[in-house]
């Protein structure tokens, strides 16, 4: 057999165990046992997809594609090691962002490629058929929506730009009209426009327009609700990996594309799940505003807060034969994972039970509080989740809450008017004490009072997370 | 006999379903890395970069291409090897 009929056969056959793989490696990924390897896996498929491409190829010129190679993974390796653990929503925001430009890229390197730097003198549609042509333009919406999107949420996480949501008046219809407008206007130029210059420019445009689109969906959205919108800035960037699939005819590309774009949409909507809130809501809701929390918010004041210090805190802690932490946003933006476990440390040196109880939500990410404990050695078996940990509450003697807030908020179970009623939250009010880290009596992202602050069994200790936990430490010690 | 739009529909069709059934029951530890590994997954986009980029000629088409395949690789390289971080912390505390 020739080498063309040998790649002719091979090729088709590395796509397919490319695609096999990548279903295999996510599912690995949706269990801890097997998590690491599944990832591993996938990378294989990664790697599987991009020989057969490079054999499909046939003639390679290496020049650009070995200096991209290059450039990208250097840019990419070095990212991955020297990111916190802390830093790691702002660094997938990123990556996301990077992958959905990509993709608008490849979109319109074949528009210049084929139309454009051809001459051709047609339109498109003409030269790379009605289908590839109409998802060019679903590629370089998607993609570039994608990007900025994702700049936007990492700015917001990263705290170079407010997380509060800012509310442009009309903002739905201005948001319309630059969807529908970037789409049809897209539509028209790859279906009429044959005068390379106009294509130019009408291109350009669109890819404006959809940045400016990006930059809007994301800017009425809080701070807190960016895990959300990173998901969901996924799978859209899944989306427009499957439309260059279909630009190139390549079965890979459309089958990881949707596969990545189901399965972020169902990571954001089992998000929103566990934060009592629909996608709408989010998305549209401007939640944390104020134009929605006309019931709660401050006008609440807060009676019989007890305030106390560290000292009176450790003196409790010295007593206490079980003790659970819940760790919450506060711990994270604090960084106290380490002064947190060093304190559990001590504790079960003098003889107490400790334990962690985690919210589905808690951190900056759902699963974040997990990947930031573990970083902090904290052994996997004390992470305890909600379901498990709530019947435990009322045999501790003491809860320990950590820069968390709607989390265990007792209105969620108690108050039928409350915004969050109906949310699963850590029942942590049935401990013996509860000692609540907290810088301020400030709320939550649902800005809403909390109750549990006035309760006679609880402890305010205002002070930075990473801060309290090292006083606490400190006069544990002396004890 | 199915033109190369319809075979791309139902395999895309067919693919959401899969990605929507292994995905459906997720421990909460989990979100965070598997969001991070699926975001790699989704750089797959490079094999349409490799095609774009493949040129000799410096045209506005070929560099495109080439800062697709960067863009694209940043995602894949960075996205799997930040995923690994993350899990590696998870495997390491199991044993103890």
């Amino acid at each position: 057999m020739s080498t063309a009929s040998v790649t002719a056969i091979l090729v088709p056959i590395l796509y397919l165990l490319s695609a096999a793989l990548f279903i295999f490696g996510l599912k690995g990924l949706t269990r801890v046992r097997s998590a690491r390897r599944g990832n591993q896996i996938a990378a294989l498929a990664m790697l599987i997809a991009i020989i057969g491409t490079l054999l499909e190829l046939g003639t390679i010129h290496w020049t650009y594609i070995l200096a991209g190679l290059v450039i990208g993974s250097l840019i990419g390796t070095v990212a991955a090691i020297k990111v916190e653990m802390t830093g790691m929503p702002e660094m997938v925001a990123l990556f996301n962002g990077s992958g959905g430009a990509a993709s608008a890229l490849v979109a319109l390197s074949q528009i210049w490629d084929r139309v454009v730097e051809q001459e051709t003198g047609g339109t498109v549609l003409a030269a790379l058929g009605n289908a590839p042509g109409v998802t060019t333009v679903l590629a370089i919406l998607i993609g570039t929506l994608t990007l900025s999107g994702s700049v936007v949420a990492y700015l917001k996480l990263a705290g170079k730009v407010k997380g509060q949501p800012i509310l442009l008046p009309g903002r739905h219809l201005i948001n319309a009209v630059l969807l529908l407008g970037s789409l049809l206007v897209g539509i028209w130029a790859v279906a009429q426009v044959t005068e390379p210059g106009m294509l130019e420019a009408v291109l350009l445009a669109v890819v404006a327009a959809s940045f400016l689109l990006g930059i809007m969906l994301v800017i009425p959205i809080g701070g807190a609700d960016m895990p959300v919108v990173i998901s969901l800035l996924n799978s859209y960037s899944g989306v427009a990996a499957a439309m260059t699939g279909f630009v190139l005819e390549n079965n890979v590309l459309i089958i990881s594309g949707a596969l990545v774009g189901a399965s972020g949409l169902i990571l954001t909507q089992i998000m929103c799940v566990a934060m009592n809130r629909t996608l709408a809501n989010v998305l549209f809701g401007g939640f944390g505003a104020q134009e929605t929390s006309t019931g709660g918010g401050g006008k609440d004041a807060y009676q019989n807060v007890r305030s106390f210090s560290a000292e009176e805190a450790a003196l409790v802690l010295e007593a206490a034969e079980s003790v659970i932490f819940v760790p919450g946003y506060g711990l994270a933006v604090a960084q106290a994972q380490h002064t947190v476990h060093e304190l559990a440390n001590v504790l079960e040196k003098r003889g107490a039970k400790v334990t962690y109880g985690i919210h589905p939500v808690a951190g900056r990410m759902p699963g974040h509080m997990n990947v930031l404990l573990a970083e902090a050695d904290v052994p996997y078996e004390q992470l305890l989740e909600m379901e498990v940990i709530n019947p435990e509450f009322k045999n501790t003697d003491v809860v320990i809450v950590v820069g968390a807030n709607d989390v265990v908020n007792p209105a969620a179970e108690k108050e039928k008017g409350s915004p969050i009623y109906g949310m699963p939250v850590l029942e942590v009010w049935n401990a013996g004490t509860v000692i609540v880290v907290k810088r301020s009596l400030s709320s939550g992202f649902a800005g809403i009072k909390n109750e549990l602050f006035e309760y006679d069994n609880t402890m305010m200790l205002f002070s930075d997370a990473k801060k309290a936990m090292q006083e606490i430490l400190n006069e544990v010690k002396q004890l | 006999m199915m033109g190369p739009l319809l075979v791309g529909l139902y395999v895309f069709v067919l693919a959401i379903f899969v990605g929507f059934e292994i995905i459906a029951k997720v421990p909460p530890t989990l979100h965070t890395p598997l969001m991070s590994g699926a975001n790699a997954v989704s750089g797959i986009t490079l094999v349409g970069a490799l095609v774009a980029a493949n040129s000799q000629r410096p045209t506005v088409a070929t560099l495109l291409g080439c800062a697709a395949i960067i863009t694209a690789t940043i995602n894949v390289v960075g996205g799997f090897l930040v995923t690994d971080r993350m899990l590696k912390m998870f495997g390491s505390k199991k044993k103890g």
